[in-house]
């Protein structure tokens, strides 16, 4: 008899920790991963490079810090103010480190030692290349492969939200016709995957997480466009399945802030796609249980074969 | 209340053509109003008229025109 899957986020995170697949600390959406969760995932990784391996992408891999002035020209804080994450230093004199090491003795606030440095954390895997692609595109367009770790302030207990995960990047420069041509075949990969890991994958029209009222209006042109799709699996919630790929088509937003030009002379469009690591590991270990060496071997063949 | 309606796309709207102008049906994305002009423009709205859009209004359509503007503001401020 098969018994029905029962979806519940806490019981997830907690499984996920007694199973030393994740280390929790203190810290909402912060966790560590244990090997198990890694081997998985590096498996996950490489079989989404094999799948990509004849598109002929340039590698390029970035820290996960970003220069600010490039996060300041993204457009990122219309946008998602309230995701962001700055970095500050301490840049004081002496007599100023003494004021902060004061105030951590007596517990007081000590942000007003703290200077706004160069850098933000990375908010999405492909934002440092654009300014690597101002000038004109070559005929055939470009194509990058990415991953980074990124960062969004978004503090949760339910263990898919992470404030800090992994994004597999593929980054797509090109004419609106090559840009949605690549991002539709990409899109049929993605949900062909996961089908084939044995996730419940549907694909779906959606719209970011854009901040306020204005936000709100932004999302549903944005979803009136078609310009975001995800590929979903259903992990904490049956209702609300988790976001594991992100499509998204930028149109000539990137192409004009970074006057980025195809071979024609034309703004470039530009469009990208995420797959998220962590978030299809976890699935997996939802899906298949928490042993990776109890899983169907067709499955355990596609990551370890 | 159109000349406020113009005044307002003329400051917020980034458009390409003069507001003042525009025919009443005439699109305003095809004029050159991005999405983040078209908050601009619902925020500034909001404050001359003294009103709030309701979710349901919040989508492109109903700021996609001076006519379309216009039809939102007195529905709002009819009641």
């Amino acid at each position: 008899m098969t018994v029905a899957m029962t979806y519940d986020s806490k019981a997830l995170y907690d499984e996920l920790v007694a199973n030393k697949l994740i280390i929790p600390t203190s810290v909402k959406g912060v966790f560590g991963r244990g090997a198990v969760f890694e081997d998985v995932l590096f498996h996950l990784n490489s079989k989404i490079s094999r799948i990509a391996e004849n598109d002929g992408a340039e590698v390029m891999l970035f820290p996960p810090t970003l220069d600010r002035k490039v996060f300041e020209k993204s457009g990122y804080l219309k946008s998602f103010p309230h995701l962001a994450g700055v970095v500050f230093s301490f840049c004081g004199s002496e007599a100023q480190h003494q004021d902060l090491v004061c105030c951590l003795a007596e517990g007081k606030p000590w942000a007003h030692t703290q200077t706004m440095t160069d850098v933000v954390l990375t908010p999405a895997a492909c934002y440092p290349v654009y300014p690597s692609f101002t000038g004109t595109a070559p005929e055939q367009g470009r194509l990058v492969d990415m991953q980074n770790w990124v960062f969004r302030h978004e503090p949760s207990s339910e263990p898919t939200r992470m404030q800090a995960f992994r994004i597999r990047e593929f980054v797509r420069v090109g004419t609106p016709q090559m840009v949605v041509e690549w991002r539709d075949m990409w899109l049929a990969r993605g949900i062909q995957l996961l089908r084939d890991l044995g996730l419940p994958a549907e694909s779906d029209v959606a719209a970011d997480p854009f901040f306020g009222r204005g936000g709100r209006m932004l999302a549903a042109n944005q979803k009136a466009a078609s310009l975001k799709f995800e590929v979903l699996v259903p992990i904490i919630s049956k209702e609300n399945p988790t976001a594991c790929c992100s499509f998204n088509y930028h149109e000539d937003h990137f192409g004009s802030s970074f006057d980025i030009r195809t071979a024609d002379g034309a703004v470039a469009h530009t469009a990208c796609l995420g797959f998220g690591l962590e978030r299809i590991c976890m699935g997996l270990f939802k899906h298949h249980g928490c042993d990776p060496l109890t899983w169907p071997n067709d499955i355990r063949d596609l990551l370890w074969g | 209340m159109e000349d406020q309606i113009r005044n307002i796309l003329k400051e917020h709207g980034r458009l390409a053509s003069d507001a003042a102008t525009l025919a009443d049906n005439a699109d305003l994305y095809q004029a050159g109003m991005t999405s983040h002009s078209s908050v601009n423009v619902m925020l500034a709205l909001e404050a001359e008229f003294d009103v709030e859009f309701p979710d349901r209004m919040l989508k492109r359509a109903v700021f996609g025109s001076v006519a379309s503007i216009r039809a939102a503001i007195e529905e709002l401020t009819a009641a």
